[in-house]
């Protein structure tokens, strides 16, 4: 039975918090908007207004004259009509000698000291808007300024203002609703490539570990990116599993196979001279069996150690030396024992010590076994290169058993259970996952050589 | 701050002091012991308003109203006086001089009334919806027929100051017109003249050399022509020129071919009116369809655009009609300078009887 999948943790979904934003925004909008109307509108019905009003005061103005010493105002109808513009206000007018006295119309309206041309009073139960024009007169009779005082109610330059402030927020709602629409419209198609992911993800087949190929924007490029290189690290994963299994399937089966007919043959046997060989064969067979699947569990721990355990610095010459204490050199039964060659200083790389030493293991082991002493452990770095390498004086492996380059080891060629292909496949694996290679070479200096080359930490940045 | 307005019109005060301020006549119509009583103060004659309140009552019987006939000037001066102290007179005004309604409302003295009935009318006879046009009365020529040959009737102000032009015309003295000192509405109607039309000159100077006759009230004016002493009146109310002609068939009524200026009689409300719903009902009432009927039948509204029914014969199309709008622009003609100057021209022109 499959694991129930949990769903994950779901916050507050992307279009609503895009909505809150915009929500915000408009509202907040909105508000200026109204504000901004309410003064446009205001300010823009008192601009007209009080244009009329000092039109019709400059008319008044222009119909003063003197005549012996006289001021005569023939207010002209011209006013008054133009003050109708405001069909519903009441109109005040007044105009004053320089002396204070009321020449013609509303003595309500008193003249006022201050250079303004227009101020608002209050008239009853109504606010009124006066403008003051001076017409300044300097005759031979008569000299000062007369004053002329033209009022009127508020009722045009309200309904006015309230019309634009109206038009305007009806205009600003439209614009809002519209640019509500485009919103909705861009976090929709923001949110597309999101959906085409999950399209092209739902639609795979179980095993298709290929990378997303989905046309998406910068910004959700990186989770494509980071997405394929997860799916590229499953997918290897996936592989070296299914190797393995191949693997062992195949090198298990034939010493298994060879056991039990060994086994089949013993039990036939009678003769008890010949019974304890054929027991002693069967031992002997367990015993390289055993050491078979030690390999391979092994390889497969190394292999997954080293696809997924965090990189560490480290120090290659405590590598070596761990790799000759771990050495199992009775085992091998040959009586040779490794030389170390290291340098005073330290050779750091980045790595996975355990992994490190068990391929470094891998390669003792197989020169001790098919080589020929002497067999030396040496450390080295040089230049960018950081090497942990195993020579021994024998002829290594032949050339026709060398795999190519990024070729697998111990492929379908039947490797037996004392080869070395499988401990290679080890190195070579972990060689990998430190993003460096494993080398096997004949120095000039004579025998074979095999190495671990990885990227060395340069000494200069070697702070810690 | 301003608090009230304290200008009255300097020569109107000095008018309206010199004359005691009561009514011309006053009549009742409904039920005496009706629940309700309106007071309405108007400058039309009892005989020509009368058969309308009496349809208002007869529509209304819970109401009685009392009718003060007054005359335009004294009924502006009481109305203002009464605004300023805050203190209920009438409940209704009705006045020819439609200026002086006008600056009633806007002194603040009206309160408003809002109605459909109200709502129909054209922007020209309601002004802030607190003065409404209620009737529909031309200004006229009228003369004797009897003494006046068909061929040299006026048709318009051109043939009028053609008559006066000759040295010894038979014409000289015996034209008259309202006396715009006495008279609101002579005043109005001289007033509006000299804004339409450069003819007004030519007529006051041709009245002035003819010596024509200024004279007061509309009746005075009618009756002199019907008995000879006038041979011509001019810008005389055609409601009561209508009226009598119906009587008086010498009376021959003409609206002036060049333009006719029509009045709409103004009503309003007083802002202190002890019952200003009730007079809102009667507004309603005078503008429904059985009041504008009623005051037809008494030609305070004369028929003027459709041919038919038409009781004076107009040239062509209504262009040549020119409604007196109840607006702001009226207060001109009110101005205390204007006025003054005005009245000079007009005094200097004519001998008064």
């Amino acid at each position: 039975m499959l694991p129930s999948v949990e769903q994950p943790r779901l916050r507050l979904s992307l279009t609503a918090r895009l909505a809150g934003a915009l929500a915000l925004i408009f509202a907040l909008g909105g508000v200026a908007v109204a504000l901004a109307a309410l003064a446009y509108g205001r300010s823009a019905a008192q601009q007209s207004y009080d244009n009329l009003l000092i039109g019709a005061a400059n008319q008044i103005a222009n119909e003063i004259t003197v005549r012996g010493g006289q001021v005569e105002v023939d207010v002209p109808v011209s006013a008054f009509e133009l003050l109708s513009l405001a069909p519903d206000d009441r109109i005040l007018y007044a105009v004053y000698d320089p002396t204070g006295r009321l020449l013609t119309g509303y003595d309500v309206l008193a003249p006022r000291a201050d250079d303004a041309t227009f101020h608002t009073d209050v008239l009853g139960d109504e606010q009124i808007r006066i403008a003051q024009v001076r017409r300044p007169f300097a005759e031979r009779s008569f000299s000062g300024a007369v004053e002329v005082l033209v009022g009127q109610t508020t009722r045009a330059r309200e309904q006015l203002a309230a019309q634009i402030t109206r038009n305007a927020l009806i205009a600003a709602g439209i614009a809002g609703l519209v640019m509500s629409g485009l919103a909705v419209f861009a976090v929709r198609s923001a949110l597309q490539p999101l959906r085409r992911i999950e399209g092209d993800i739902a639609g795979r087949a179980p095993n298709d570990l290929t990378p997303l190929s989905v046309a998406v924007p910068r910004e959700v490029g990186g989770v494509v990116a980071t997405l394929n290189r997860f799916m590229a690290r499953l997918d290897r994963q996936v592989g070296v599993m299914r190797n393995l299994i191949a693997d062992a399937a195949h090198q298990l089966r034939t010493p298994i196979a060879a056991l039990r007919a060994q086994a089949e043959l013993a039990a036939d046997e009678t003769d008890p001279e010949r019974l304890r060989a054929a027991i002693g064969r069967i031992h002997r067979r367990s015993v390289t069996l055993s050491r078979l699947a030690d390999q391979l569990l092994n390889h497969a721990l190394i292999i997954h150690r080293a696809d997924s355990a965090p990189l560490e610095r480290v120090d290659l010459r405590t590598v070596a030396i761990r790799t000759l204490e771990q050495t199992d050199h009775d085992v091998l039964g040959s009586g040779t024992r490794p030389e170390l060659d290291l340098p005073e200083d330290p050779v750091w790389a980045e790595g996975d010590p355990l992994s490190l030493v068990e391929a470094s293991k891998n390669l003792v082991v197989n020169a001790l076994r098919y080589g020929q002493a002497p067999v030396v452990l040496s450390v080295a770095q040089s230049g960018p290169t950081a090497r942990i390498a195993i020579r021994d004086a024998g002829r290594g492996i032949p050339a026709a058993r060398l795999p190519a380059p990024g070729e697998r080891f111990a492929g379908d060629r039947g490797v037996s259970a004392d080869s070395s292909g499988l401990g290679l496949a080890i190195v070579q694996a972990v060689a990998a996952a430190h993003k460096g290679r494993l080398s096997l070479s004949h120095p000039a200096s004579g025998g074979f050589e095999a190495a671990i080359e990885l990227t060395a930490i340069d000494h200069s940045t070697e702070g810690t | 701050m301003i608090r009230h307005i304290l200008a009255p019109l300097a020569m109107l005060a000095l008018a309206v002091q010199a004359h005691a301020q009561s009514p011309e006549a006053v009549r009742s119509f409904g039920a005496q012991d009706a629940a309700h009583r309106l007071t309405v103060r108007g400058t039309t004659d009892i005989v020509l308003f009368g058969p309308v309140l009496r349809a208002f009552t007869a529509a209304y019987p819970q109401y009685v109203v009392d009718y003060e006939q007054w005359g335009s000037n004294d009924l502006y001066a009481t109305a203002d006086q009464a605004c300023r102290i805050g203190q209920p007179s009438a409940d209704m005004l009705i006045s020819s001089a439609v200026d002086l309604q006008v600056r009633l409302v806007n002194d603040g003295c009206a309160r408003p009334h809002r109605s459909d009935a109200t709502g129909r009318l054209p922007a020209e006879a309601n002004w802030r919806n607190e003065v409404f046009g209620i009737t529909r009365e031309p200004a006229v020529l009228v003369y004797n027929k009897v003494l006046v040959p068909a061929s040299e009737a006026p048709r318009s102000r051109f043939d009028l100051i053609d008559l006066l032009r000759p040295v010894g015309s038979r014409y000289a003295g015996r034209v008259a017109t309202y006396d715009i000192e006495q008279s609101g509405l002579g005043y109005l109607f001289a007033f509006v003249d000299s804004q339409q039309a450069t003819t007004f000159g030519s007529l006051i100077e041709a009245f002035g050399r003819s010596g024509a006759i200024a004279t007061c009230c509309s009746a005075e004016i009618i009756d002199g022509v019907v008995s000879g002493r006038y041979l011509i009146a001019y810008n005389v109310l055609g409601s009561y020129a209508l009226a009598r002609a119906e009587a008086s068939p010498e009376l021959a009524v003409v609206a002036p071919e060049d333009y006719t200026l029509v009045l709409s009689r103004a009503a309003l409300i007083p802002k202190h009116a002890a019952h200003a719903n009730d007079a809102g009902l009667l507004l309603d009432f005078l503008l429904s369809d059985e009041g504008q009927r009623e005051m037809t039948d008494v030609r305070l509204i004369v028929s003027l655009d459709d041919p038919d029914t038409a009781e004076l014969t107009l040239p062509s199309g209504s262009a040549v009609l020119r409604q007196i709008p109840l607006s702001p622009v009226l207060l001109v003609g009110l101005d205390q300078q204007k006025r003054a100057r005005f009245l000079q021209l007009w005094r200097g022109t004519f001998t008064t009887e």
